[in-house]
C-alpha cells in the first residue's frame, strides 16, 4: 500500500514535470501567458508529490517493510531510528530519490519569487528546472526503482514492483542492514549537505540557460541568483568539509582527505564554483569578462552532473563506489544533451558577451581575482586529468594505474600557497588601480607582523622551509585582514562620533559584502593553517600493548590502562579501551577508543580516542584486524598538529557566508526618519 | 579555431566516456570469444602457454588462498583433473590472484592440488579475462574458444564434468 | 709435528670463525622490524585487490599478510625501493600510489605541466591585450582611469555620505 503510494507519487511527478516542460517551452514560444503560468503552478507540484515519495519510503524503513527490496538492503531491525531514517541515502536507488526530492525542493522554492520583473526567464527557470528533475525521476521510475517488492511465484523469489503472475509477496525477516562504516553521524549530515550543494547549481544554471535563451546579455540573471549561488557554495563547501570530518572522525587512517575519485569529483565543482562567485563579482563591479561567469556557470552545472554519473556508473574504483548499476548509459545520454545544449547556446551568443576588458594594473582587485580564477581551473583541470586518466591508460595500453595523492599534492600545495599569497593583498587592492607605493604603505605594517609568522616558527624548532613560508603567509593575510579593518572602523570614527562598535556595525553594513569576504576568507585561511599542520607535521605511530605498557609519539606518551567489552542493544559487541594521556608524566586526559563489532553484518568499526586542543590533536585507534584483548591490544596513534583549525575555520566560513546573505535593511542614509516636517 | 577545439574536446570526451562505460559493463570474457593467450610460470618454474595446448581442452581456473568460495571446489577440481588425467586431452591449469606465494603453496597442498598452478603476474592474466572476482573458471575448447565460464565455485565434481564432456567425443 | 697441527688448529679456527660470521651478519642486518618500518613502507603502496586503500589502513586478511611480507622483506634486508619493485612485479602497476614515469605514463605528468606553462602563457597574452585602452567606440569617459578618480577613499566616501544627509534633511 505505502510502496504503492510512494511509486505513484514518484510517475506523478515525472508526468507533471514532463508536461511543465512542454507548456513552459509551448507558452513562451507562442507568448500565451497562461501556459506559463500551468507550467509554474507544474513546477509548484513537484515539491509535494516527491515529499510524499520520500516519506513513503522512509515510512517503509522505519517500519520494517523488508519485503521491500531497497529496505532489506540497507536497513536491519537492530538499527536505532535515526539510521533506519537515514538508510532513506544509504544505497543507490533511495539516493537517487533523496536528490531528486532535494532538487524539487530548490526549483519550487524559485517558483515562490515575484516574477514580474523578470517574465520572460520564467518559462526557461521551469524548462532547465523540470528537465533535470525529470531525468532524475526517470531513473528512479525505470531503472533504480525504490519501491521493488520481493515476489514469491512458484519456486523462485522474483523482485519487480508490480505483482507478478501467481506471486504473491514475501517478506525477510530481517535485513541486512546499513553497512558499519556509515552507521555514524556524519552518515546523518554529510550526505544531505554533499546533495544540497550540489542540486543548489540548478537554480543560478537555470538564469543562466534563461538569458542565454532569451538572448539577453546584461547581468539580471546574476542578480537573481546571488543568493542562491552563495547558499550553493556554502552547501557544496559544508558537504565537502563535513565529508573530511567524518572520515577524519572514523576511518582511522588519521586523515581527512583521500584524493579519492569521488572525493575529487566533488571538489571539482567546488573550484569552479568558487571561480564562478569571484568572476560574478568582476562583471558587476567592473562590467568587465562578461564570458567568464556564464562559461563557468556552466561548467560547474556540468561538473556536478558529471560528478554524480562517475559515482554512480561503475566507472570509478573507489572506496565510494555505489554498487555496480544499469543507469550508466542513459546517464551518458543526459550528461551528453547537457553539455552540448548548454555549450551551443554559449556558443551561439559567445558575441553578445564580448565586453570590454580592461586591466590597469597587476595589483587591482580585478587583477588578482583573474588571477585566482586561473588558479582554481588550473587545479581543476589537474584534477579533472588526474581523474579520468586510470580509464585513458587502461584503454591504451591495458594497464591498470593508481593516481593517487602524491600527484594531487605536488600541485595543490603550490596552488594553495599561491593563494595564499593573493590574499594578503587582496582586502587592500581596490578596483581598477592599484599603485605599488600605495600598496606599500598599506602593507609595511601588516609585514613587521606577519613576521611572527616567521620567527615563531623558527624558533619552535621548525626547520622545512615550506612550512615556514606557510606560517609566514597565513600570519600575514591574517595581519592584512586585522589591519585593514582597523583602518577602516577608525576612518569611520573619525568622520562621525560614534563608539567603536557602532563604528564596526556600520562598517559591516555599509560594505558588507566586502566584509563577508574578508570574514570568509580568514576562516579559509584557518583551513589553510590546520591543512598545513596536518600535512607537514603529522607523526603516527603502531605499537601492540598489553594492559599498562606505555607507547611514546612525542611530545605525548598513552598508557593502555584497561579494557571494557560490553554488548550493546542493537546488536554491537563494544572492546572499548581506556587510555591515559599523558605529557612529561602528568596525566592530561582519558581518551576512549573503540572497535565495535557489529553482529548483523559480521563487521568490526573502530573509532577513535581523540584529545583535541587548539595546538594539536592526539589520535589512538585500535587497529581492528588485530586481537583487543586485556593482554595485547594495537594501537595506532596520531599525532596531528593544528588540525582543530580546519575545522574553526569552517565555523568562520559559514559566519561569513551567513552575513554576505543576511537580507538588506531598505533604508539608506537619506532614511525614512528624515523626511522634512 | 576556438570553437573546433572546444567541440572536438567535448567531442572526445564523450566517445572515451562512452566507451570507458561500455567496457565496465562489460563482464568477463565470454562464450564463444577467442580465450585470450597468456603465459604462466608455475610455482614449481615451468612455463606453460596457453596456445600450445591448441587441440585440448583447457580449464583455466582463477583462484587465491584467502578466498573463501573457492575452498569449497579445490578438492573437485584436483578430482576431475585425476579423472581426466590418463586422456592426455584436459589439461588444468590454475591461476593464482593476487596472492602470497607460501600461502599459495600451503592453499595447494592442504587440498592436494597436483595439476599445474602459477601466481597471476603483473595481474595481467585476469585482466585479459576481465575477472572480477574469485573463483572463476573458463573452459576452452579444443580450438582456443571459450566454451563456457563458471563464474564462483562449481558445486560439485558432476558439475565440473558436466561443462566439459560436451567438448569431448 | 708441532707445526702441523698448530697449522690444521689455524685451519680449524678459521673454519669455526666462518661459521660463526655468518649468524652475525644477519643479525647485523635488521633487527625485528617494528610497526612503524613495516608501515611507513605500506603507506606508499595500495592495496591491490580493495579499491584505492592504503596498504597501511587495509584490513583484510589479505593486507595483513601483504604486510607480513613487507615485514619479512625488511628484516631480510630489503630496501623500501625493492620492497616497492616486488609487489610491483607481482600485482601490476596500480600497487603504487602515482604511475611509473615509463612509457605512455610520462602523459600523466607532462598534462599538468602543459596545462600550467599554457595557462600562464595564455593569461600574460591576455593581460598585454588588456592593458591597452580599447578603440574609440567604447565609452570615453569610463575608460579614462587614474587613481584620483576611481581611487575614492573611505573618507571621501564618508563625506560624500554626510553631504547626502544633510541635504536629505535640510
Amino acid at each position: 500500500m505505502v510502496a504503492e503510494i510512494g511509486f505513484g507519487s514518484l510517475f506523478i511527478s515525472l508526468i507533471v514535470s514532463i508536461y511543465g516542460v512542454i507548456a513552459a517551452i509551448y507558452g513562451a514560444n507562442n507568448h500565451q501567458k497562461k501556459w506559463i503560468t500551468s507550467a509554474q503552478h507544474a513546477m509548484r507540484l513537484v515539491f509535494p508529490l516527491l515529499t510524499i515519495s520520500v516519506g513513503s519510503l522512509i515510512y517503509l524503513l522505519i517500519n520494517n517493510n523488508f519485503e521491500v527490496v531497497y529496505v532489506s538492503n540497507v536497513s536491519s531491525l537492530s538499527m536505532p531510528l535515526y539510521l533506519k531514517i537515514t538508510a532513506l541515502w544509504g544505497g543507490q536507488a533511495g539516493s537517487l530519490l533523496f536528490w531528486s526530492w532535494l532538487l524539487a525542493g530548490f526549483i519550487t522554492a524559485v517558483t515562490f519569487k515575484k516574477w514580474d520583473r523578470d517574465q520572460d526567464f520564467l518559462p526557461w527557470v521551469i524548462v532547465v528546472g523540470l528537465g533535470t528533475l525529470a531525468f532524475f525521476v526517470v531513473l528512479n521510475t525505470f531503472f533504480e526503482n525504490p519501491f521493488v517488492r520481493y515476489w514469491q511465484v512458484n519456486q523462485d523469489i522474483v523482485q519487480s514492483f508490480s505483482q507478478p503472475a501467481g506471486g504473491f509477496i514475501i517478506g525477510p525477516r530481517d535485513g541486512g542492514g546499513l553497512n558499519p562504516l556509515l552507521r555514524h553521524p556524519g552518515m546523518i549530515i554529510h550526505p544531505p549537505m554533499q546533495y544540497l550543494g550540489f542540486v543548489a547549481f540548478i537554480v543560478p544554471f537555470a538564469y543562466a540557460m534563461a538569458s542565454l535563451i532569451t538572448g539577453r546579455s546584461d547581468d539580471r540573471w546574476i542578480q537573481l541568483s546571488r543568493r542562491w549561488t552563495l547558499w550553493a557554495w556554502l552547501f557544496l563547501s559544508l558537504g565537502l568539509i563535513l565529508g573530511a570530518r567524518w572520515a577524519y572522525d572514523v576511518l582511522g587512517w588519521g586523515g581527512y582527505w583521500g584524493w579519492d575519485p569521488v572525493e575529487i569529483s566533488a571538489l571539482m565543482p567546488w573550484l569552479s564554483g568558487t571561480a564562478f562567485l569571484h568572476a560574478v563579482l568582476i562583471q558587476e563591479k567592473r562590467g568587465m569578462f562578461k564570458q567568464w561567469p556564464i562559461v563557468l556557470i556552466i561548467l560547474t552545472y556540468n561538473l556536478v552532473i558529471f560528478g554524480t554519473f562517475l559515482t554512480r556508473s561503475g566507472l570509478l574504483s573507489s572506496v565510494h563506489s555505489f554498487a555496480r548499476s544499469t543507469i550508466g548509459p542513459i546517464f551518458l545520454a543526459f550528461i551528453a544533451f547537457t553539455i552540448i545544449v548548454s555549450f551551443w547556446l554559449l556558443s551561439s551568443r559567445w558575441d553578445k558577451f564580448k565586453s570590454r576588458q580592461e586591466l590597469t594594473s597587476f595589483f587591482s582587485k580585478e587583477t588578482l581575482i583573474l588571477i585566482s580564477i586561473i588558479l582554481l581551473l588550473g587545479m581543476l583541470a589537474t584534477s579533472f586529468w588526474g581523474v579520468i586518466f586510470p580509464n585513458i591508460s587502461e584503454l591504451v595500453t591495458g594497464a591498470k594505474v593508481t593516481v593517487g595523492p602524491p600527484f594531487y599534492e605536488r600541485v595543490a600545495a603550490p596552488i594553495l600557497g599561491a593563494i595564499l599569497t593573493i590574499m594578503v593583498i587582496c582586502p587592500l587592492a581596490v578596483w581598477s588601480y592599484v599603485s605599488f607605493k600605495h600598496l606599500g604603505k598599506l602593507l609595511w605594517k601588516p609585514f613587521i607582523v606577519s613576521l611572527l609568522g616567521i620567527i615563531l616558527p623558527i624558533l619552535g624548532g621548525l626547520t622545512k622551509v615550506p612550512a615556514v613560508i606557510a606560517f609566514w603567509l597565513v600570519a600575514f593575510v591574517l595581519a592584512v585582514n586585522g589591519f585593514e579593518f582597523v583602518r577602516r572602523t577608525r576612518l569611520r570614527r573619525k568622520t562621525e562620533s560614534e563608539s567603536f562598535l557602532e563604528a564596526v556595525s556600520r562598517v559591516f553594513h555599509r560594505n558588507k559584502r566586502s566584509y563577508a569576504a574578508m570574514i570568509i576568507h580568514v576562516g579559509i585561511v584557518f583551513m589553510a593553517l590546520g591543512i598545513i599542520g596536518i600535512e607537514f607535521f603529522q607523526t603516527e605511530t603502531q605499537g601492540t600493548l598489553a594492559e599498562g605498557q606505555e607507547i611514546q609519539l612525542a611530545p605525548y606518551t598513552m598508557e593502555y590502562e584497561k579494557l571494557e567489552i560490553f554488548d550493546t542493544p542493537d546488536a554491537r559487541n563494544v572492546a572499548r579501551a581506556v587510555v591515559l594521556v599523558k605529557k612529561d608524566g602528568v596525566v592530561l586526559d582519558e581518551i576512549y577508543p573503540r572497535r565495535d563489532f557489529y553482529y548483523d553484518s559480521n563487521q568490526p568499526v573502530t573509532i577513535p580516542g581523540v584529545r583535541s586542543t587548539l595546538v594539536d590533536d592526539f589520535y589512538v585507534i585500535l587497529v581492528d584486524w588485530k586481537s583487543v584483548t586485556s593482554e595485547g591490544a594495537t594501537f595506532k596513534v596520531y599525532h596531528n598538529p593544528l588540525v582543530q583549525w580546519l575545522w574553526i575555520g569552517t565555523w568562520v566560513i559559514i559566519g561569513g557566508v551567513v552575513i554576505a546573505t543576511w537580507p538588506e535593511k531598505k533604508s539608506s542614509s537619506a532614511g525614512k526618519n528624515t523626511r522634512v516636517k | 579555431m576556438k570553437k573546433i577545439l572546444l567541440w572536438g574536446g567535448l567531442g572526445l570526451l564523450l566517445v572515451f566516456l562512452s566507451i570507458g562505460l561500455y567496457r565496465s559493463q562489460q563482464g568477463q570474457v565470454g562464450a564463444g570469444e577467442i580465450a585470450p593467450d597468456f603465459e604462466l610460470i608455475t610455482f614449481s618454474g615451468e612455463t606453460h602457454q596457453l596456445s600450445d595446448f591448441r587441440g585440448s581442452v583447457v580449464v583455466v581456473n582463477f583462484w587465491a588462498s584467502w578466498c573463501e568460495s573457492c575452498k569449497p571446489e579445490a578438492k573437485d577440481l584436483e578430482d576431475a583433473y585425476q579423472y581426466y588425467r590418463a586422456r592426455g586431452d584436459v589439461i588444468f591449469l590454475g591461476v593464482d590472484y593476487v596472492d602470497i606465494e607460501p600461502e599459495a603453496l600451503a592453499y595447494l597442498e592442504e587440498f592436494g592440488i597436483t595439476y599445474p598452478n602459477g601466481p597471476d603476474l603483473r595481474t595481467e592474466i585476469s585482466q585479459a579475462y576481465r575477472v572480477r572476482g574469485v573463483p572463476e573458471t573458463f573452459i576452452i575448447d579444443q580450438n582456443g574458444v571459450i566454451s563456457h565460464v563458471q563464474i564462483g565455485p562449481y558445486s560439485s565434481f558432476d558439475h565440473i564434468r558436466s561443462t566439459i564432456d560436451p567438448l569431448l567425443d | 709435528m708441532i707445526q702441523k697441527t698448530n697449522r690444521n688448529l689455524l685451519w680449524i679456527l678459521a673454519f669455526v670463525l666462518l661459521i660463526s660470521l655468518i649468524p652475525v651478519s644477519t643479525f647485523a642486518q635488521g633487527s625485528d622490524p617494528t610497526d612503524d618500518d613495516v608501515n611507513a613502507v605500506a603507506k606508499q603502496l595500495y592495496c591491490p585487490v580493495c579499491e584505492n586503500i592504503p596498504l597501511d589502513t587495509c584490513g583484510t586478511t589479505a593486507c595483513e599478510q601483504w604486510r607480513g611480507i613487507i615485514r619479512d622483506k625488511l628484516a631480510d634486508g630489503w630496501t623500501e625501493d625493492e620492497i616497492k619493485t616486488y609487489f610491483v612485479n607481482q600485482y601490476g602497476d596500480r600497487v603504487l600510489a602515482e604511475p611509473p614515469p615509463r612509457g605512455f605514463n610520462w602523459i600523466v605528468y607532462a598534462v599538468p605541466v602543459i596545462i600550467f606553462i599554457g595557462g600562464g602563457y595564455l593569461f600574460y597574452r591576455g593581460f598585454q591585450q588588456w592593458r591597452s585602452p580599447e578603440p574609440a567606440r567604447n565609452d570615453r569617459k569610463k575608460t579614462k582611469t587614474t587613481s584620483k578618480s576611481v581611487n575614492l577613499s573611505e573618507e571621501d566616501i564618508s563625506r560624500v555620505e554626510e553631504e547626502l544627509r544633510k541635504r536629505s534633511q535640510g
